[in-house]
């Protein structure tokens, strides 16, 4: 049994991973901004066979509540063996070309509220010296692209970040997984046209659950994105720069 | 975005929305204008099309369990599938189940589904304890046989016309094995397998499998089938997934020499007299499940399920004379699925009355339009009806003779505000409001 934390708990792919953990028996305190959806939830990882599952709302940006929001779920589980970060918003690349409020906004949500959560947590798991750290960033993050790069640049202030802090911690026998889905086919992606290169919530979610359990550093969902992305980066500047990306 | 139901036929263009939360779903109903509730989209014709649909997709919770009396709560999305697979390792089943397990609760009571156990336990909504429901004014309401009884009468059945159903509560039933005890006889006529259904009335499970290619003596041959539960064994839900037909398969394929073709295998290979064995409860209960996407095989026209149900003073003399027609005529699929029902209930249009339902599938095509409205004739002049989550075709005039409380439903749908709120394309044709 372990004390899991799911930060943006109603997110598809963090909801779908919970059930893959209430269905081993774990203890789950979830945090999102929602709180009917959160009630819901809560209720259906229970009848899943969560041992207890507590709930609380926060707002990613508000980060004056962040301390207080991990010192509560700290208080419920008696400690945290895991936690999942996997709150986001998909930026709308054009509107935040003409409007810098919106860019801030979407890089705090997306990279600076996961770096404030993370430097309470990190401390706490630095402390206990045990335990797994898994946050959702994209691969996005691996290449700037004119199509999504406030998006981008923010998961790759994240990417960044977790390599540094899986370096920190790893003497401290933490893991930090960073976890870079491509496409998934979610509320959050429902504009998009899908084709074949389209996972489904619950495949990522397979992914996260079986990456946690295995202490693996980085992976990518589905992992023929590790291969998609490594042309992707290896194209040269000059040809890139002619891209339509 | 193009839309169908699970026979491709009709298509049409739809505004698909996917509320995350009842408050999601409030405010579609309350600003969308018209629309049908969809689940899964099993249903066959075109039951869950309009041009707006609110699909249940995302609402998929298990709300709670009471243990000790089986009664599960869940959101009207919920898939029988999910269910199982939680709740069949615990000892708990289904306590009615179609022919197959990707529907959703609220595509179950919509369509008030039945079983192969039909004639000993009823169908699905026996079993609700209650409902509830979004109306078209924005109110929750709660429907049961006590409460808002005409609603919870008209609700069952009443294929989402009612109102939205959010959540429901339902009885499952105690296992102690996943697996069956399965009885096949080989039936060489249609007298024989009635016969072998009322002998078999105390099995829990039956359902005949009739080759409809057959005429003269061999009319109604058919392979009969009944399950128990097993006392002892495993208690088990497959993970394996299905297998997938990829794309629409070309049109031709089946076509009157393959289906025959096919028939004559099966039947030949199921060998004669009387066999049990034991069985995991899929293949027994879901044996199409196994192929995932099986609609396919139709190709791009599509096709129509024909499924009716004649009573059991006139089903002897009915059946044989539909069978005879759809033998005459050479279409209709490898497989009809002949099966007894127990007494009906007091919702407004579920579909089961005491008799005999038969359901096959029929490319669609125009002979085949007009094979069906002669089939129509015959199935109303012995006092028989269509199952309204099969049909994509029938006349106003046949739903409102076989389905007489039809003006009692509107009336509650008036009382309940979902007139002007919730209608399908089905509907409409229908000539409900």
């Amino acid at each position: 049994m372990k004390r899991i934390l799911i930060i943006g708990a109603t997110s598809a792919i963090a909801e779908a991973t919970a059930r893959l953990w209430a269905h081993d028996g774990n203890q789950l305190y979830l945090l999102a901004r929602n709180e009917e959806r959160l009630n819901v939830i809560a209720a259906d990882l229970t009848v899943r066979g969560a041992q207890s599952v507590y709930s609380a709302v926060l707002k990613a940006n508000d980060f004056a509540r962040h301390q207080s929001a991990i010192e509560e779920a700290l208080m419920a589980l008696e400690g945290i063996d895991l936690v999942l970060i996997a709150h986001g918003s998909l930026s709308n690349q054009k509107a935040c070309e003409t409007d810098f409020a919106l860019a801030l906004e979407e890089l705090n949500t997306n990279a600076i509220s996961v770096i404030s959560l993370l430097t309470i947590l990190a401390n706490h798991f630095e402390a206990q010296k045990h335990g797994t750290i898994a946050v959702i960033s994209s691969v996005a993050g691996d290449r700037g692209r004119q199509s999504n790069y406030i998006y981008g640049t923010a998961k790759g202030a994240v990417s960044i970040f977790l390599q540094g802090l899986r370096q920190r911690l790893a003497k401290s026998s933490v893991n930090v997984l960073t976890v870079k889905p491509g496409f998934v086919d979610t509320p959050m992606t429902k504009n998009f046209k899908k084709g074949i290169l389209w996972a489904s919530d619950r495949s990522v979610a397979k992914s996260i659950y079986l990456a946690c359990a295995s202490g693996r550093e980085e992976i990518y969902a589905p992992q023929f994105w590790k291969a998609i992305m490594w042309t992707i980066t290896a194209i040269p500047e000059k040809i890139f720069k002619r891209l339509y990306l | 975005m193009e839309m169908h139901g699970w026979g491709r036929f009709p298509r049409i263009n739809s505004e698909v929305t996917q509320p995350r939360s009842i408050s999601e779903c409030a405010d579609i109903i309350a600003t969308l204008g018209e629309l049908i509730p969809r689940g899964l989209g099993r249903s066959y014709g075109d039951s869950s099309l309009a041009s707006r649909m609110l699909d249940t997709q995302h609402l998929d919770h298990f709300l709670n369990f009471d243990q000790i009396h089986g009664l599960l709560t869940c959101s009207a999305g919920v898939s029988l599938d999910s269910i199982l697979r939680l709740f069949v390792p615990r000892g708990w089943f289904l306590p009615v189940t179609p022919g197959t397990r990707f529907i959703t609760i609220g595509g179950a009571i919509a369509s008030d589904v039945h079983g192969k156990n039909h004639h000993i336990d009823g169908s699905f909504s026996k079993h609700v304890s209650s409902i509830e429901l979004l109306l078209g004014n924005g109110n929750i309401a709660t429907a049961s046989a006590a409460e808002n009884t005409d609603l919870f009468r008209a609700t069952c059945g009443g294929m989402g016309l009612t109102g939205l159903i959010i959540s429901a509560t339902l009885a499952l039933k105690p296992i102690r094995s996943s697996e069956i005890i399965e009885t096949t006889i080989k039936m060489p006529d249609l007298d024989s397998v009635l016969t072998a259904f009322e002998e078999n009335a105390s099995a829990t499970y039956s359902v005949a499998w009739i080759d409809c290619r057959e005429r003269g003596k061999h009319l109604g041959r058919s392979i009969l089938m009944l399950g128990e539960h097993a006392e002892t064994g495993p208690l088990t839900a497959e993970r394996k997934s299905a297998w997938p037909v990829p794309f629409e398969m070309p049109a031709g394929l089946l076509n009157s020499s393959t289906v025959k073709a096919f028939n004559t295998l099966y039947y030949a290979k199921t060998a004669p007299g009387k066999h049990t064995h034991r069985t995991p409860f899929e293949p027994f209960f879901y044996p199409l499940d196994k192929l995932a996407n099986w609609n396919r095989l139709y190709g791009k026209p599509g096709f129509v399920q024909y499924q009716f149900v004649l009573p059991k003073k006139t089903c002897i003399s009915g059946l044989r004379k539909i069978l005879e027609t759809i033998a005459t005529s050479g279409r209709g699929s490898p497989l009809a699925v002949l099966k007894v029902l127990g007494q009906g209930n007091q919702n407004l249009l579920s579909f089961p009355i005491e008799g005999y339902t038969l359901a096959l599938d029929f490319k669609a095509e125009p002979a085949v339009f007009i094979l069906l409205d002669e089939l129509d004739k015959l199935v109303l002049a012995h006092g028989g009806r269509l199952y309204l989550t099969k049909d994509a075709r029938m006349s106003e005039a046949t739903f409102k003779t076989s389905y007489p409380l039809w003006p009692e439903f509107e009336s509650i749908r008036e009382r309940h505000h979902a007139i002007g709120k919730f209608s399908s394309i089905q509907s409409k044709r229908l000539g409900l409001q």
